[in-house]
């Protein structure tokens, strides 16, 4: 296969005009920005800076798992560690990065519009983000806490370290969450171009419109949880205190309320670009465009009716806990419907294997594996077993790493000409794609069967368990493929947004209203002239496409399209 | 399975009558999830390959959906769904049912070690032994934070919970060793509250119940060593550490000294002395302690009273005087110490707390 | 950065990104309703918490709450009914233009406010001093602990004074009780001080003729907030003062 070729600055308006990025270049015009796509580059930047810290956790628990007696450190350390990772990792990253990042520079674009409806609070989620994420820190650095991110109590309630203070700043970062979904559903609601019609939307606002709800109906539930196990440390409370008749396990049954819907809102953003990947590099429109729409809605809504899948074994009833059963079986059908549409959108397509493809192509082997150990979850007798255990780990580091990240990553590797108006290395974007792809599964395949074999989780020492250690080393090893192919795009993007060849309007040949309408990068207030939708955005032809391709070797057919 | 020098399990070992069936449906999910990707993962390279950019393959009539097909691709799952719902839920009923006939055992969970209690009068602390074929019915209950008591070989985990009771039953199959891990995160040490399941014949069974639940120690006891591991078992240590603290005096040193009680009188603490106080505390209560410890009378037998006696005779001061954390009323998770064997004397046992929710924490 | 569109005559301002102003205003009223349904499930859970507690411990959550001054409670209930009102004729004013008048609603609207947190502090000031506030200084049914005076009780005007009741049903339950009690009413009193906080800002900002206040959208917005803390007060109140036996 040859590479894509990527078009060279061939586009109308010469770039000396100015786009968004060079309107002016003080800090002050950063810091207080209120142009939706700058402030999608603030949230690139700070999402990027928590994962590192969270990618350093993770380096370190891996380093410690080789051994069944540990290495550096003791376990109170280790037990901070792996709470740092996950509190970093599910709050200030893959709750965070695709809306705020992609969903903030593009749907404005996408919809036809100049900007958000709100663009002060867009820039006041964001602080609220960076303040929640200070906070979290500033609670590590001030010692820690070692309750996992899941702050069960009483371990929450009892344990004498940080906790209240890290609490303090995930609820304000669930704040800046809830603002921007705030945003999101009144611009996707009154902001939309003329002709755009809710039928006429990309998939990728249809996901996220989605999203906004969970995160509306979501995120308050468990700020008040976090809330009220502050208020249980800080004034004596009881509320989940079994002493006065509290009830240890509703605590679980809140924060499981939100903590199950985030993960949709963690996966539906995913589905969104993998759905405009794979329209864009098959070159056909997509298969199902209503049911992958309606199947978003009802993740959404179904997601919230599971939670307890998540307490099967917490002294729950068993009637309860088979009504969450049924439920969770009947919620891998959407998902499912999603992946059978993908694939048969390749069907007569003319399908190229870009970077972004390849992520999404990974996107949707690691997915499929991810979500049907999910199956061996939902099946209640199945699930006592191994929960609790590296099967879990497994299973949600499949979806959400496996899922969210190769999405995210696809997703900023394909809108990349578009942020910053230049390409990159094709090469390094392919390689990088596919050491991910065989680091991430030497990584989390080996802890499946660790998990099944009895391994629990959160576990420091396994002394006494020393069989255990060689899916730990696998897993090690894989993690620091895994390690190198995250940090690869981190060198070549960064990179290419300075010395990358400047990249045209479409350079990948793609349609609507971001490729076709705006300039890389787009101008300030987006357009250039006002938008009129008329007809449906996918309208490829993937057999002209391919035609272009018939010699291969003809290097100087680029990806078509352009203003 | 494996050959040769690699080794390696897929499965703890099937121990308990659920297991077969439980391992029997998790390949069947397995199996059925290893189908779908195998079939999408397929139908992707296939596609990818085929109508790649440049072959010379039909691309006309390109169909943007098909209501008939996307019906088809739910209702399939979907009916597999409910067959597997439905087969997990059985399952699940039957291991949840609590066997009427079941052998009777009591848990706690305390950060970080299990105690067990026989009906029989048997405590083991991080150490379960049960008969091979009867069915066993775990009650526990936390006394502090959430665990989780987790069998991996019998396929069965529970949460155990503080503030109200929660049970777990399995029937052990084949006799063996196997392990009891806690796993739901409790704090510093939760990977190091591990113990040993003992599945053992009926007859061996029998014997170790007749030693007081000594089989696995090799050469006979003294009556010090006798004394001692009374001494442990019934959790003594509990309360009297090796300095006085709030909950009791200590016993190191007190042998033929004289002792002052509650009305006022002083008595030498000699073997008389010692049995009363074993048997019935409430009769001379050490002056500055309250009526607080349990009566012994009943559940111990004269030898063994000898045999604490003799034990206590030995324990002179600045022997055996570790500090229990909770003592200190300090909480855990702050503990520097982080060496990982020897789990059972860290934090003491739970002697007679057993179903005492914590006390005094505030 | 965003530039405001041109005025057109002295019409309302619409910003730059959008078409017109109906656009604009749809949209504010849009994001508000959002926002308030993220308050409504953050309060959600907490009424979740105690209708919980409640079924399970109804005798002494029936005896703590004999503890509430129901009199004081009933007369908060009018006074933000009361600010209520103001603040929807100050809305309906505002939609005429007519500021200074709308200055003059929110006015009263403030003072209903102030008021209702004037006797919030008389309610904590006794619970206080009763030991009934839920952390290690609880106490409640202890044959030990005589009853205390209480400086704010005793400044209440006699119809607001409450009869003695005995403490009745289990400390612990008791505590739980109050613990759920000062969260909500804490919290909603926090959110009454944002509202203050909210309406004096508008007010100002109507006062000096700001450039921010274009048109009726930024009182209704406040309005729209105001109408959902009198609301969430309003079960509140039935809830914690009025259990039945």
């Amino acid at each position: 296969m040859s590479s894509t070729i990527i078009e060279q600055g061939t586009v109308e308006k010469p770039h000396s005009e100015k786009n968004y990025l060079n309107a002016d270049h003080t800090l002050k015009s950063w810091l207080l920005t209120v142009d939706h796509k700058r402030i999608g580059i603030l949230y690139l930047i700070s999402v990027t800076f928590f994962f590192f810290i969270g990618a350093i956790a993770a380096a370190m628990i891996r380093y410690e798992l080789t051994s069944p007696k540990g290495i550096l450190l003791s376990s109170e350390v280790y037990n901070k560690t792996f709470s740092a990772h996950g509190i970093y990792m599910v709050f200030q990253f893959l709750v965070v990065a695709i809306p705020a990042v992609l969903g903030n520079f593009l749907i404005p674009i996408m919809i036809g519009a100049r900007d958000m409806a709100f663009p002060r609070l867009n820039l006041l989620s964001w602080y609220m983000f960076i303040t929640g994420g200070a906070l979290i820190s500033l609670s590590f650095i001030l010692g820690g806490v070692d309750a996992g991110w899941t702050f069960y109590v009483p371990l929450s309630t009892l344990s004498e370290n940080q906790i209240s203070l890290c609490l303090v700043g995930i609820f304000i970062t669930g704040f800046s969450s809830i603002f921007t979904a705030v945003n999101f559903v009144a611009t996707i609601h009154k902001m939309r171009a003329p002709g755009m019609t809710w039928y006429r939307l990309p998939l990728f606002i249809w996901s996220h419109y989605a999203t906004a709800i969970v995160v509306l109906l979501g995120t308050p539930v468990v700020a008040i949880t976090l809330f009220l196990v502050v208020v249980e440390r800080g004034f004596g409370f009881g509320i989940f205190s079994p002493e006065l008749g509290g009830d240890p396990v509703l605590f679980q049954h809140l924060f499981w309320f939100y903590s199950h819907p985030a993960v949709y809102i963690m996966i539906l953003p995913a589905f969104g670009i993998i759905s405009e990947v794979i329209t864009c590099f098959s070159r056909r429109p997509i298969f199902g465009y209503r049911f992958i729409a309606y199947s978003s809605l009802a993740i959404a809504f179904l997601g919230f009716a599971v939670w307890g899948h998540h307490m099967f074994i917490s002294s729950q009833s068993a009637f309860q806990g088979i009504v969450f059963s049924i439920i969770t079986w009947v919620l891998a059908i959407p998902s499912a419907i999603k992946m059978f549409n993908w694939a048969t959108t390749m069907y007569k397509g003319s399908v190229h294997f870009s970077t972004p493809m390849l992520y999404a192509l990974g996107f949707m082997g690691l997915f499929l594996i991810g979500g049907l150990t999910g199956l061996h979850l939902a099946s209640i007798d199945t699930d006592i077993h191994v929960t609790g255990t590296y099967f879990i780990v497994a299973h949600f580091h499949y979806v959400m790493v496996g899922g969210t990240i190769l999405g995210y990553l696809g997703g900023i590797h394909f809108w990349f000409p578009k942020m910053f108006g230049r390409t990159y290395s094709e090469f390094w974007g392919r390689l990088s794609a596919m050491i991910v792809f065989v680091g991430f599964n030497l990584t989390f395949f080996p802890q499946f069967m660790v998990g099944y074999l009895g391994m629990p989780r959160r576990y420091h020492y396994y002394y006494f368990a020393p069989e255990w250690q060689i899916y730990h080393i696998l897993s090690t090893a894989g993690s620091s493929v895994l390690g190198l192919g995250f940090l690869m795009p981190g060198i070549y993007l960064t990179y290419a947004i300075f010395k990358g060849k400047k990249a045209g309007a479409n350079p990948w040949g793609a349609k609507g209203l971001e490729w076709e309408k705006c300039a890389s990068p787009p101008v300030t207030e987006n357009f250039s002239e006002p938008v009129i939708v008329t007809g449906s955005i996918y309208d490829y032809n993937p057999e002209e496409d391919s035609k272009l391709y018939e010699n291969e070797d003809d290097s100087m057919l680029s990806g078509r399209g352009g203003l | 399975m494996g050959w040769g020098p690699f080794q390696f399990n897929i499965m703890p070992e099937p121990a308990s009558k659920h297991a077969p069936y439980y391992d029997a449906l998790f390949m069947a999910i397995t199996g059925l999830a290893a189908l779908f990707t195998i079939m999408v993962v397929a139908m992707i390279i296939f596609f990818a390959s085929k109508y790649r950019r440049g072959t010379k393959v039909d691309r006309k009539n390109i169909l943007t959906h098909h209501t008939g097909l996307e019906l088809i691709w739910m209702g399939v799952p979907l009916v597999l769904a409910f067959l597997m719902f439905g087969w997990s839920t059985k399952n699940y009923m039957s291991v949840r049912t609590m066997p009427k006939d079941a052998v009777e055992i009591f848990c706690i969970g305390k950060q970080w070690m299990w105690h067990f209690q026989h009906m029989n009068g048997v405590r083991e602390n991080n150490e379960l032994h049960v008969v091979v074929g009867k069915p066993v019915k775990i009650t526990m209950i936390s006394q502090d934070v959430i665990h989780s008591l987790y069998l991996p070989e019998m396929r069965a985990q529970y949460m155990v919970v503080p503030g109200r009771y929660t049970e777990l039953a399995f029937t052990p199959t084949k006799p063996g060793r196997y392990k009891i891990l806690c796993a739901m995160h409790c704090g510093t040490q939760h990977s190091e509250m591990v113990g040993q399941l003992y599945v053992m014949n009926p007859t061996e069974y029998a014997e170790w119940v007749d030693k007081g639940g000594n089989k696995y120690k090799e050469k006979p006891l003294t009556i010090q060593e006798a004394g001692a591991q009374i001494y442990n078992e019934k959790g003594c240590a509990n309360c009297h550490t090796g300095v006085d603290n709030p909950r009791a005096p200590t016993l190191n040193g007190i042998f033929g000294k004289s002792r002052r009680f509650a009305d006022g009188t002083t008595a030498v603490a000699d073997r008389e002395y010692l049995r009363e106080a074993i048997k019935m505390p409430h009769k001379k209560l050490t002056a500055g302690w309250e009526n607080t410890m349990p009566v012994y009378g009943g559940t111990l037998t004269e030898l063994q009273v000898l045999q604490l006696a003799e034990y206590i005779k030995t324990l002179t001061p600045g022997k055996g005087d570790f500090e229990r954390q909770d003592m200190k009323r300090s909480t855990p998770g702050s503990s520097g110490d982080s060496s990982p064997v020897d789990v059972a004397n860290k934090g003491g046992s739970a002697g007679n707390a057993q179903f005492r929710t914590s006390e005094g924490r505030r | 950065m965003s530039d405001h569109a041109s005025h057109k005559g002295d019409g309302p301002e619409v910003y730059f990104q959008y078409e017109d102003i109906d656009q604009q205003q749809e949209s504010y009223v849009v994001g508000m309703w959002s926002f308030l349904a993220t308050e409504v499930m953050f309060f959600g859970a907490l009424f979740l918490i105690y209708t919980l507690y409640r079924w399970k411990f109804h005798d002494t959550f029936f005896g703590a709450h004999e503890q509430l001054n129901w009199k004081m409670g009933g007369v908060n209930t009018a006074v933000l009914l009361l600010s209520s009102v103001f603040v929807a004729f100050a809305v309906h004013f505002a939609q005429m233009g007519k500021m200074k008048i709308v200055n003059l609603f929110l006015a009263g609207t403030l003072l209903c406010a102030g008021g209702f947190l004037v006797i919030k502090t008389f309610e904590y000031g006794a619970k206080f001093d009763h030991h009934l506030f839920p952390n290690h200084s609880f106490s409640y049914a202890d044959p030990e602990h005589h009853e205390s005076k209480s400086f704010w009780d005793e400044k209440l005007p006699s119809v607001l004074q409450m009869e003695k009741h005995e403490q009745e049903g289990d400390p612990k339950n008791a505590r739980l009780f109050f613990s759920i009690y000062f969260t909500m009413t804490g919290l909603h009193g926090l959110h009454v001080v944002i509202g203050i906080i909210a309406i004096s800002s508008l007010m100002i900002l109507i006062k000096i003729k700001s450039s921010l206040i274009t048109d009726y959208v930024p009182v209704e917005l406040v309005g729209l907030y105001w109408h959902f803390v009198d609301l969430v007060w309003i079960f509140l109140y039935p809830l914690f003062y009025l259990i039945p036996r």
